[in-house]
């Protein structure tokens, strides 16, 4: 037990410093953005019309005029505190905005994430298991166009398909236009989410399907499956493949979340989905720095997360890992 | 004595494409004829590389699919074909392989000896067997990692006997232990084959073989050239086979020439 917890706290130490690097990354490329907030925000012409006075005013709104040190150290002090600030384009709590577009997005996160998951396991066995022949072929094929396909292309073409040929799904948007929020129904929403959801999962499937196939093809060829076959066993899929198959697959399923979040900031973008990818790139073209520096040490926490879930669940299903390591 | 398993002239080979389409023939074993009679220990003896274990697999048809294969196989009398030997193998006729890596690392070794029967009758024999060769019930609950390098071919020759075959491969059972050990083990061959089962024991150490064997078959370059008791051999009698002689020669009281 002490070795699990040791190994947690070494985790641990290690997630701040990667979130202290991230939110500085974040930090200096925006700071480093030729976007004048003002001209992006207020207008050419708005801000033409303005006095120097207001005009003034509102550099001091958008930070123009603090030195960067002073603007990062300012939120990094006031993070620490758990104040993660005020979103300049919301004028809300940037903790709030992140909290309601992850809301919104999760529900395509998830199903995206589960379906890659469940859909590249099996296509990855069935290709691991007819190696060299036609589903194996057909099965390569498909995963290698979607891995070279850009995922807002795809999304593009899902969109002129479903949406604009044969009209059965919206265009875009996570519920109907003018609808009153109350009267928005569930299955409303699962028709909005669908599209997205669909694109986002096809980005992490190829991946997890070309991985297992490999791994499949590497347990076909080992010798206990020879000795299985040898003794005369039955069901060596379920009994051998399957359990050595399961662990590579749970690593890449929790690895692949970095993609899924990932994916979701252009394929939100062409969807006009409100959720947390969208709210990044308005965040990051607005000069909003606060919500870009929040939305960014989120997303990071929750694929670190995803990466420690899986060392720890390693820890326990893999027999070499728990009772090697329980005995050191 | 009429025997269990009878290969007369078997010759495997492989088809490979070499540089484009053009295919080579790779001949591994041309000729090999041996007999395994119940009751005794046969051992096949050649060096890596000369096709022993090759000869385990094809009379268990475990070749890869780019294998081919002619001679007769005949096990009790009648001839080895695919399909009889998918029935019998695991059951009548069982393998024992080289070492741990031919058990499944996720698994416990309970559930593998038992082939994942949960039944009290395989519960039962599962613990007669494995305590036949020393090993406690706590070794059902270790996974294959945390078995000695002796435990591991213990476990494998549970494995074969759990079912009471008729003929026992085993296909290099020895590598990578002392030699107290190894012996300890071919003395579980000699044992089976006492209780009746026909052993063929496919080794490259010639002392060993000659310690357990009824039997001596020589295997060079993928044909057999010699077949002998120990005794004749241990007297350098009758070696027609300028390799069976270099052989003799080589085992270190036979002043080696």
């Amino acid at each position: 037990m002490l070795h699990r917890l040791q190994f947690t706290a070494k985790k641990l130490v290690r997630m701040a410093l990667l979130l202290l690097g991230v939110s500085l990354t974040a930090f200096l490329l925006m700071d480093a953005s030729p976007l004048d907030p003002l001209q992006t925000n207020v207008g050419q012409a708005a801000l033409g019309a303005m006095s120097p006075d207001q005009v003034a005013k509102l550099e001091d709104y958008w930070g123009v005029n603090t030195p960067a040190a002073e603007r990062y150290l300012g939120w990094l002090s006031s993070a620490l505190r758990g104040d993660l600030g005020t979103s300049l384009l919301y004028r809300r709590p940037v903790l709030e905005v992140v909290g309601q577009r992850l809301g919104s997005s999760l529900w395509l996160l998830l199903f995206a994430w589960a379906a890659s998951g469940a859909l590249g396991l099996a296509f990855g066995l069935i290709a691991g298991t007819h190696r060299g022949r036609w589903p194996d072929r057909l099965i390569r094929g498909f995963c290698l166009t979607l891995s070279s396909t850009p995922s807002f292309w795809l999304a593009l073409l899902l969109l002129m398909v479903f949406a604009v040929w044969l009209e059965v799904l919206p265009i875009g948007l996570s519920v109907p236009i003018g609808a009153a929020a109350e009267s928005v129904t569930l299955a409303q929403r699962l028709r909005h989410a669908l599209l997205p959801a669909l694109t986002l999962s096809v980005t992490g499937l190829s991946n997890i399907a070309l991985h297992t196939r490999e791994k499949v093809a590497d347990v076909l060829d080992s010798d206990y499956i020879l000795f299985a076959r040898a003794r005369g066993e039955g069901h060596i899929l379920r009994r051998h493949v399957l359990r050595n198959v399961a662990l590579p697959a749970l690593t890449l399923q929790f690895a692949s979340i970095g993609e899924i979040i990932g994916g979701s900031v252009l394929v939100e973008q062409v969807f006009s989905y409100p959720g947390l990818g969208q709210a990044a790139v308005s965040a990051g073209l607005g000069g909003d720095m606060p919500l870009l520096l929040g939305i960014t040490v989120a997303t990071a926490a929750l694929v670190f997360g995803g990466n420690l879930a899986a060392d720890l669940l390693y820890g326990v299903i893999d027999p070499r890992i728990r009772r090697g390591a329980a005995r050191t | 004595m009429e025997s269990i398993l009878t290969v007369e002239q078997l010759s495997v080979s492989f088809t490979r494409y070499s540089r484009g389409l053009a295919r080579t023939e790779l001949s591994a074993v041309r000729d090999l004829s041996l007999t395994v009679e119940p009751g005794r220990v046969t051992a096949l003896v050649g060096e890596s590389g000369s096709g022993k274990s090759l000869l385990a697999h094809a009379i268990l048809h475990l070749l890869p699919r780019n294998a081919q294969v002619s001679g007769t196989l005949l096990y009790d009398g009648a001839p080895l074909t695919r399909d009889r030997a998918e029935t019998l193998r695991g059951r009548e006729i069982a393998l024992i392989p080289q070492g741990v890596t031919w058990l499944d690392p996720m698994m416990k070794v309970g559930p593998q000896v038992r082939r994942g029967r949960v039944d009290a009758a395989s519960r039962a024999r599962c613990r007669e067997v494995l305590d036949r060769y020393g090993l406690g019930p706590q070794v059902e609950e270790l996974y294959p990692f945390e078995l000695s390098g002796g435990m591991a071919r213990r476990v494998l020759i549970a494995c074969a006997v759990m079912e009471r075959p008729r003929l026992i491969v085993a296909d290099e059972p020895t590598p990578g232990l002392d030699v107290r050990t190894a012996k300890r083990i071919l003395g579980h061959f000699r044992e089976l084959a006492e209780e009746g089962a026909g052993v063929l024991f496919i080794t490259h150490d010639l002392e060993l073989a000659l310690t357990v064997a009824h039997k001596l078959v020589v295997l060079y370059e993928g044909q057999t050239v010699e077949e002998l008791s120990p005794t004749r051999f241990r007297a350098g009698e009758g070696l027609a086979h300028p390799y069976t002689r270099a052989l003799w020669h080589a085992i270190p009281e036979n002043n080696f020439l």
